[in-house]
């Protein structure tokens, strides 16, 4: 072993209990303080909707709800969400209806290939509690952190509009 | 990506947490709002044993206005600095807060830890420099403070001793007929900007009376155009003595090529975002609202 190389590469597994609820639901879980939150959620809780895109902290696949705000779940580790509420993209239906957003990117085709859209759906879950009918601009700027590739992102104002005007008439 | 193993320490107070790092040793590092940090410990840059998380420390989160400053606690996120109408009162500080890389970034990152890590092309000091700064430290020695020209030492380094955080960070009120833009320059929100500019100014009429501009991205820390700032000091704004100016910051600019742009590129870069930024000082200086400065495609 290169004398670098910290001695716990061979130690016993380090592990912390977290407490997490997750769209309303708790869970409580043992882990590796450096399992990060994206992997707790797919790996732990078993909830696969929340994406690993580019890992790095760009794509935005992997954003989440912690407590009401947007986060890249690749970028904290499971422990500091410890005691918060997380929403990911499961949570957003309530009993079999799709949540407004939901419904606005499947009628005004906000997607195509589907992965980066259950992180959009969450950046714009915040964008639209705090402003129901932002401007292009704003939504613009709500999204800067969620990478699509397929869209042109052209649908997906489209989809961010009508959702917003659909909420604000819920 | 997974860091390598670490042990997880989390810490009741900012006394606690220095305590923990000084007992813990060399291989303890602070953890703040992670995005920068979390990246690190992924791609294994960074491989400290030990991390004291800062996240669950009460009264670290704060912006308060007291005696012709403005105090941000260490852990005050970009976004809450984006959305104080506080904040507002110091324009550089809300362009900077409301620039940095996306929402979810700015949700996590925070005004201390950006400054502890000191990277070239990190926002806030560069945004800062331009303005009457001082970090709040504490450390095992107790607390102290440095005023950001002393803080930032070289590219990733500060005054901080290893066990030593930042608390607070404290910005001066500019004067009356001040104001001030910072323009960072960005292929695109998340990634970092390929150069980027904070002037501050203090007008009489079209004459300006001080100046302060700072570039960012194109050294090894935030450069201070002192040459440039000569340039208007004294002088009416107009394009003649702006473009002076900003000929004078193209010249201490020292930008590397990389996947960014060439150097030539950003210097042309650092021309066109002093104009601007001049431009929208001045404005600002006058009383006009002017938004939104971030530039980025």
């Amino acid at each position: 072993m290169p004398e670098s190389m910290p001695a716990m590469a061979t130690a016993k597994r380090i592990a912390v209990n977290v407490h997490i609820n997750v769209n309303g639901k708790p869970y409580t879980r043992e882990v590796e303080p450096r399992m990060l939150l994206v992997e707790f959620l797919r790996e732990a809780c078993d909830l696969t909707g929340t994406h690993v895109g580019c890992d790095t902290t760009y794509c935005g696949a992997c954003t989440v709800l912690m407590n009401g705000l947007a986060v890249k779940s690749c970028t904290m580790f499971a422990v500091q969400a410890d005691g918060s509420e997380i929403i990911t993209v499961e949570g957003l239906e309530k009993s079999g209806k799709l949540h407004p957003i939901q419904q606005a990117f499947g009628d005004s085709y906000g997607l195509q290939c589907g992965y980066c859209t259950p992180g959009l759906m969450l950046s714009v879950h915040q964008l639209l509690s705090e402003n129901p009918a932002p401007s292009e601009k704003e939504i613009r700027k709500a999204i800067a952190g969620n990478t699509c590739r397929c869209t042109g992102y052209m649908n997906i104002f489209k989809a961010i509009e009508l959702a917003g005007r659909n909420m604000k008439g819920a | 990506m997974y860091p390598r193993s670490f042990h997880y320490h989390r810490a009741g107070s900012l006394k606690e947490a220095v305590s923990m790092v000084g007992q813990l040793g060399e291989g303890a590092k602070f953890l703040a709002g992670g995005q920068s940090l979390i990246p690190l410990l992924k791609l294994r840059f960074a491989n400290p044993e030990h991390l004291v998380d800062l996240n669950f420390i009460p009264g670290t989160s704060f912006i308060k206005e007291d005696s012709g400053a403005l105090h941000f606690g260490a852990m005050t996120r970009h976004a809450e600095i984006e959305r104080s109408a506080l904040a507002r009162k110091i324009p550089v500080v809300h362009d900077c807060a409301a620039g940095i890389a996306d929402v979810q970034v700015r949700n996590r990152g925070t005004i201390g830890g950006s400054l502890a890590e000191a990277d070239p092309s990190g926002d806030w000091a560069n945004a800062l420099i331009t303005l009457d700064t001082t970090v709040h430290c504490l450390g095992s020695d107790g607390a102290r403070t440095i005023p950001l020209r002393d803080f930032i030492k070289d590219a990733y380094t500060t005054a901080l001793a290893p066990n030593e955080l930042v608390t607070e960070v404290e910005v001066k009120i500019p004067p009356a007929g001040s104001g001030g833009a910072y323009i960072a320059f960005k292929r695109s929100a998340p990634v970092y900007p390929s150069a980027s500019v904070a002037v501050q100014l203090t007008m009489a009429g079209d004459v300006c009376r001080d100046a302060a501009i700072a570039l960012g991205c194109v050294g090894l820390t935030a450069i201070r155009a002192t040459e440039a700032e000569t340039a208007l000091r004294g002088k009416s704004l107009n394009d003649k003595t702006i473009a002076t100016a900003a000929e004078a910051a193209r010249a201490v600019a020292d930008p590397q090529s990389d996947m960014r742009g060439s150097a030539d590129y950003k210097r042309q870069l650092v021309v066109a975002l002093v104009k601007r930024a001049i431009q929208i000082a001045a404005r600002r200086a006058r009383g006009e609202q002017v938004e939104g400065t971030h530039l980025y495609a």
